[in-house]
């Protein structure tokens, strides 16, 4: 099951965090902290996959931009590190070419998209189309 | 797509990120935030209603905020409000505030519920995902209880949309997690296993979760899910890469629901169906080939999707691991990616060829790869992969390459990650362990490690050696030799100090012949590293110079010499100054036969799991010692090299290890107390966990128990006169005594258990009631005792009662002893008390005057009528306490009988149902000596011996 999926820039501020499992708003920080010390500071010989407490932590960069999940060890590392792919690749086929930038202006819009891929910590869809279709039907109702 | 532009019109937000980014503070961002909170706040309280797009601008900028770690304590409201909007755009924000924000035991439930249930009812599509959606997100049991009906319904029902069926599924999966007995899925199950067979792919996707979870909690329920599972697979994996359209990812069809539909098959065993199991096989090996063919693509997404599917393939192999073909074929695979340039790769293929490694049809496969292992071992740049080659060749190990991986190890460990060397120290100890065929490579590895890493080095591997060096005689004398050894160098690990003292202490004989390694230069050995040690290693080679002193009586001056000496009587440590004193007085006092038999060598340790395996399993957590690990200990633990032993075998084992505390023959006796003297000089250590029951490996108070209790008694006696007592040891003595004068009260503690008593006595019958406290939390299990049944469970915390009646036949002197067994965590627990009934307990009192008093005397004047004894007084001579003591053994107090005022005289007759026996007695307190003087005197003169041997304990 996947746990966290949390977005962090290279300076450590997180850009977007979804949790599957409750988590205590004061323990947030500490486990992004943490997961900031985990990741961002691995070279890039090292390996993708790092354990963390419970959890195993796949990440992907992406130029300043850091995709962290935190999975349970029934997941399988490398189908997550390419669902991290999938979902980069939705937002840049919305964003057209996606930054940092657009994620904080958009941040409701990144959460529908991530939603439609994963819900409750499963993979719930994975073909880009349908996973843009609810947001485009958004974007054409506010644009009538 | 549409141009998005940066912030889409939502001007305010754009530049409240822009402040909070160019904020040069924590403080000014701060601040920056409060301002906005308290603009939000009054926008939300103002009387003008707030449009659509306020309302969304708003709860956009609450959102970031929450994201920077600020809580949100309002808007809640708002955002429930905006659920019941008509626009898709307004509710879409107020569900998406409610997933983000709301958690599940908010007062707002109902109210949010209230919404979804209209959304839900709409039979709009895209509202009904919304509504979904914050059910899977927020998933509280007011949800479940709402809707556990509803949503099977919708997801079967032939006429929902295919995007609803997927949030549906993976609705239901929260509310079965959080409240399963709401969720029934009886009807439902055979419909939604079938839901794998929907044409649409993402509905398989979002429904083999739901099916997954249901699986491992049912699994015969939905067993009829693995032949459909194995056709979709097959239908998968067999598909051109073209065929899926948009669920093809990098030319992969499919990838993430071939690895989900693997990893539902894991929840059960191969198919037992020869078609499906032929199919699966056959798909097994479409996927291994393909590993094989040139990439479709270069790009990594290509290899990774594809790989994702090679490894959960694999794990399924492992899972079924029965058929040899597909193993070694998969182990050939991992061996190849063991070179991949890719180090996720590398990490992956070490980690799966673990669990490989313990299949006994890949096992040699594995090996094959060990020069690769080390390599990685040795090279890799990533900790987390070194780590996992350790892992791999600590699974790999076996007798036929122990010395290497073990030496490998070893050398690894001079430049481990500092994060990771305690697990490896455990690893070669075990490794060492495990596979040792001659016990001097085991010991020199466990110096070895020491040496190395002395540090990480915790107790349960120390403890282990000497284990196994006091077990195995063949390699005392090379153990004295190398720890002496070891024991020359400058500066050496504490813990190798403790390892030599503990070796020399029982050991050092065997070497004493060679003048480089006589007596005093051991003692001068150990000694020269006294003062660099701590408190507890202090106390342990105090210990070794007391076992010395016996070993070696030519060092006994110089050792009392160093004991004498005020940095040792006078330490401001209270136990090393007890041992100091206590060991002083006893190298004076006792003769070399009772120094002998206190000092005698360690017996024997019971024989059972290595407490070294049990801290690596605790270290890694019970789910991460791989199925593999805990089945070769299974396999191996119950002849490897005879003395590591599992669990079923040591129960005989421990049952000797308690005949040897009950037997009431002085030799083992003796062995024992030198066994607990070791350690607990003093009877004050007991209230301190012991470590000599970690050192047996024990994990609870264990049989040893009873012993430190004893012990104490024991040395006073030994210090006394090695009389009687001899006789009783091992059994509890001291809560026996106690008893004499007094008929309640606790009759023996100890960790786990306490025994009370209350008994009562008339003429020759009695009755006692024993309570029997579980003072843990844990059951007790099989409890018995020798006296009649009992109920064989006792809860933690709870209390057993049991009633005997006692009947006085004739006189006795010995007192019926008291088994109590019982297993406590797994391990059988075995006391002997002594029940405390004894001939005074018969006493009727008999009023006399002093003349008759007088007559009686004299008339039992023959020699062996009478027993005196002259004791000193353990106690402070107080009149009215001895008085209540006096009446407490049973017999009349006469006052006025004897001339002299401070002295007792008593009178009672002993009742047994064969006859009667009188008794008087005298007793004559010397205060200024500190002595009493007691006379008894009886018709029958084993009672006047008892009761003389009873009471002079009393005073």
């Amino acid at each position: 099951m996947i746990k966290f999926l949390l977005m962090i820039n290279k300076q450590g501020q997180t850009r977007l965090s979804k949790y599957y499992d409750h988590v205590d708003v004061g323990k947030r920080a500490a486990l992004e902290a943490n997961v900031v010390k985990c990741c961002l500071f691995r070279k890039k010989e090292e390996c993708s996959f790092v354990e963390y407490k419970d959890y195993k932590l796949v990440y992907r960069q992406y130029a300043a931009l850091f995709i962290v999940v935190g999975i349970t060890d029934d997941e399988n590392e490398l189908s997550i590190y390419e669902l991290v792919h999938n979902f980069i690749e939705v937002l840049d086929k919305y964003f057209n070419r996606v930054s940092e930038l657009d994620i904080m202006f958009n941040l409701d819009k990144v959460h529908i998209m991530l939603d439609e891929m994963i819900l409750n910590g499963c993979i719930v869809e994975t073909n880009k189309n349908r996973i843009l279709a609810p947001l485009l039907a958004l974007d054409k109702m506010a644009e009538s | 797509m549409p141009a998005v532009s940066k912030g889409d019109g939502m001007r305010g937000l754009a530049v409240f990120i822009s402040d909070i980014r160019n904020c040069k503070s924590k403080e000014a961002e701060i601040k920056r935030i409060n301002k906005e909170l308290a603009n939000i706040r009054s926008k939300f309280k103002g009387d003008k209603a707030l449009d659509g797009y306020s309302k969304k601008k708003y709860v956009c900028k609450l959102l970031f905020i929450f994201l920077l770690g600020h809580d949100i304590d309002f808007g809640h409201m708002e955002a429930v409000n905006l659920l019941s909007s008509n626009k898709y755009t307004e509710k879409q924000i107020g569900y998406l505030f409610i997933s983000v924000l709301v958690n599940s035991n908010s007062e707002l439930i109902r109210l949010i519920n209230n919404a979804i249930k209209n959304d839900l009812s709409s039979r709009n599509p895209t509202f009904m995902c919304l509504a979904l959606h914050c059910i899977a997100n927020v998933g509280s049991r007011e949800m479940a209880e709402a809707f556990a009906g509803e949503i099977p319904r919708i997801l079967v029902a032939g006429d929902t949309m295919d995007s609803v069926k997927q949030s549906a599924a993976l609705c239901l999966l929260r509310l079965y997690k959080t409240s399963p007995d709401l969720v029934l899925m009886g009807e439902w199950t055979s419909r939604v296993v079938h839901l794998l067979n929907d044409q649409h792919m993402g509905v398989v996707t979002a429904a083999i979760s739901l099916i997954t979870c249901l699986s491992q909690k049912n699994p015969d329920e939905f067993k009829t899910c693995v032949s459909l599972a194995v056709s979709r697979l097959s239908r998968i994996v067999s598909s051109a890469s073209t065929d899926l359209q948009d669920y093809t990812y990098y030319f992969v069809p499919a990838p993430w629901l071939s690895c989900k539909l693997l990893r539902l098959l894991q929840c059960y065993p191969p198919p037992e169906d020869g078609a499906v199991k032929g199919r699966l096989v056959e798909c097994l090996e479409t996927i291994l080939n393909k590993a094989q063919e040139p990439p479709k693509s270069k790009k990594v997404q290509h290899s990774n999707a594809k790989n994702a599917i090679l490894f959960e393939a694999i794990a399924l192999i492992i899972h079924y691991d029965s058929e040899p073909n597909l193993l070694v074929r998969a182990c050939n695979q991992l061996g190849q990616f063991l070179q991949h340039r890719e180090t996720n790769l590398r990490y992956l293929a070490l980690e799966s060829m673990c669990t490989l490694a313990s299949s006994e049809f890949s096992h040699e496969a594995v090996k094959t790869h060990i020069e690769t292992v080390i390599n990685a071992l040795k090279t890799e740049r990533d900790v987390s992969v070194r780590q996992r080659a350790a892992d791999l060749l600590y699974a790999m190990c076996d007798r036929s390459n122990a010395k290497q991986i073990v030496a490998e190890m070893l050398s690894y460990l001079e430049t481990a990650d500092y994060s990771i060397r305690e697990e490896m120290v455990l690893k070669v100890a075990i490794l060492a362990e495990k596979y040792a065929v001659d016990y001097s490579w085991y010991v020199d590895t466990i110096l070895n490690l020491i040496r190395i890493a002395g540090d990480y080095v915790s107790e349960e591997v120390w403890y282990r050696v000497i284990q196994i060096v006091i077990n195995r005689d063949d390699v005392q004398g090379y153990a004295a030799k190398t720890v002496f050894e070891a024991l020359q160098a400058p500066a050496c690990h504490e813990n190798m100090v403790k390892v030599g003292g503990y070796i020399l202490g029982e050991f050092g004989n065997l070497i004493a012949g060679d003048p480089r390694s006589s007596p005093l230069v051991q003692f001068n050995l150990l000694h020269s590293k006294f003062h660099l040690c701590s408190v507890p290693t202090r106390a342990l080679l105090l210990s070794a110079y007391i076992k010395f002193i016996n070993l070696f009586p030519e060092t006994k001056s110089t050792i009392q010499e160093v004991l004498r000496c005020d940095s040792q009587i006078r330490n401001s440590d209270v136990e090393l100054q007890q041992r100091a004193v206590e060991y002083l007085k006893l190298s004076s006092i006792a003769s070399t036969d009772v120094l002998a038999t206190v000092l005698e060598e360690m017996p024997p340790f019971p024989e059972r799991e290595s407490s070294i395996l049990a801290k690596l399993k605790k270290k890694k957590g019970p789910g991460a010692v791989s199925a593999g690990e805990l089945e070769e200990g299974k396999r191996e633990g119950g002849e490897v090299n005879g003395w590591e032993v599992n669990q079923q075998k040591s129960e005989p084992s421990q049952e000797n290890a308690s005949s040897l505390t009950t037997s009431p023959s002085p030799t083992p006796t003796a062995m024992h107390l030198s066994l607990t003297s070791f350690f607990f000089p003093s009877s004050l250590s007991q209230s301190t966990p012991s470590p000599s029951a970690d050192l047996l490996g024990l994990r609870s108070a264990a049989p040893v128990s009873a012993a430190p209790v004893s012990a104490g008694s024991l040395l006073v006696d030994v210090f006394s006169e090695a009389g009687p007592a001899a006789s009783t040891a091992g059994v509890n003595d001291d809560g026996f005594l106690r008893f004499v004068c007094k008929n309640n009260g606790v009759l023996f503690e100890n960790q786990l258990l306490q025994i009370g008593i209350k008994s009562e006595y008339r003429q020759n019958l009695g009755r006692m009631y024993l309570f029997y406290g579980n003072k843990t939390s844990v059951q007790f299990v099989s409890f018995s005792t020798t006296l009649k049944p009992v109920d064989p469970l006792v809860e933690g915390g709870a209390q057993v009662q049991q009633v005997i009646n006692i009947e006085c036949l004739s006189d006795f002197s010995d007192a019926p002893l008291l088994n109590i067994k019982f297993r406590y965590g797994g391990a059988l627990q075995n006391l002997s008390l002594k029940l405390p009934v004894t001939i005074n307990k018969f006493f009727q009192p008999t009023e006399m005057s002093s003349h008759d008093f007088f007559q009686r005397w004299k008339q039992l004047s023959q020699p062996q009528q009478e027993a005196q004894k002259i004791f000193k007084a353990n106690h402070p001579m107080d009149t009215e306490v001895l008085k209540a003591k006096l009446l407490g053994l049973g017999t009349a107090l006469l006052d006025n009988v004897d001339p002299n005022p401070e002295n007792f005289v008593c009178a009672g007759v002993i009742q047994t149902k064969a006859q009667q026996i009188g008794c008087l007695l005298r007793l004559e307190p010397n205060a200024q000596a500190q002595m009493y003087r007691l006379t008894l005197r009886s018709s029958k003169d084993t009672v006047a011996k008892r009761l003389c041997e009873l009471l002079s304990e009393q005073f």
